[in-house]
């Protein structure tokens, strides 16, 4: 279909402390259903987003994180995390949710969505998009 | 009796917790909340400012370090309290600043 565009969604904000994770999380779900190549980025704080291990039970909120592991039965297999912002912030690939899709061109194989790049491909991922969505 | 400071904000996005620092006196309480407790995480850039904090007690909400899966994952010397342990550093100072 020639009319498919490349959305490229931007993470920039911790989980918790404002609502523009979890917003972010539905926009991408909705855009999703209308079968545009989507990619997600996730840089600066962004990038807490993904550690894993949440418990939000004494915080008394709802725990999403589940969510972006489902993102792979949406058809969302790039996920890009800039290196750089891990390693500012003490992080690393092990620190992050596993995040999966099944690539249907290698019968059905699953495979990691996530993608860590440089802050340099991170800035060609940027250009190479359609449209960009900041969250 | 010294004060007690919130910090609220991620270290990494503003320099909230740079000024708190920076005005905080020995004695003083820093007690590290919501996104503000990202500045404990051991190993991060922000983890030395919090060490090089001289006489300073420094806290983190413990609600707030486990919904960011950050349990068990700070630097050392960081004290962990609970919302009780919140009321009674409020009780222990003369005054809160929350620097947000």
């Amino acid at each position: 279909m020639s009319d498919v565009k490349k959305f490229l969604y931007v993470n920039r904000k911790p989980p918790h402390g404002t609502i523009y994770a979890l917003e972010s999380l539905e926009v991408v779900l909705i855009g999703a259903a209308f079968e545009q190549d989507v990619a997600l980025a996730f840089l600066d704080d962004g990038v807490f987003q993904l550690v894993k291990g949440w418990n939000t039970e004494e915080l008394g909120s709802k725990n999403f994180q589940p969510a972006y592991t489902a993102l792979g039965d949406y058809d969302i297999q790039k996920v890009y995390v800039e290196k750089e912002s891990l390693e500012e912030r003490g992080l690393s690939e092990d620190d992050l949710l596993e995040m999966t899709y099944e690539d249907e061109d290698d019968d059905w194989a699953e495979k990691s969505s996530i993608r860590i790049v440089s802050r340099e491909e991170m800035a060609q991922i940027m250009r190479d998009s359609d449209v960009i969505l900041s969250f | 009796m010294g004060m007690l400071h919130t910090v609220n904000k991620s270290p990494y996005s503003c320099n909230t917790l740079q000024s708190c620092l920076s005005h905080a006196s020995e004695g003083d309480v820093v007690l590290l909340i919501e996104d503000g407790v990202y500045a404990a995480l051991k190993g991060g850039a922000a983890a030395e400012m919090l060490s090089s904090a001289q006489g300073v007690r420094i806290c983190a909400l413990s609600a707030d370090v486990k919904a960011r899966g950050l349990d068990g994952r700070l630097i050392d010397g960081v004290e962990v309290v609970d919302y009780g342990g919140f009321v009674d550093l409020v009780e222990q100072t003369d005054k809160t600043q929350a620097w947000l």
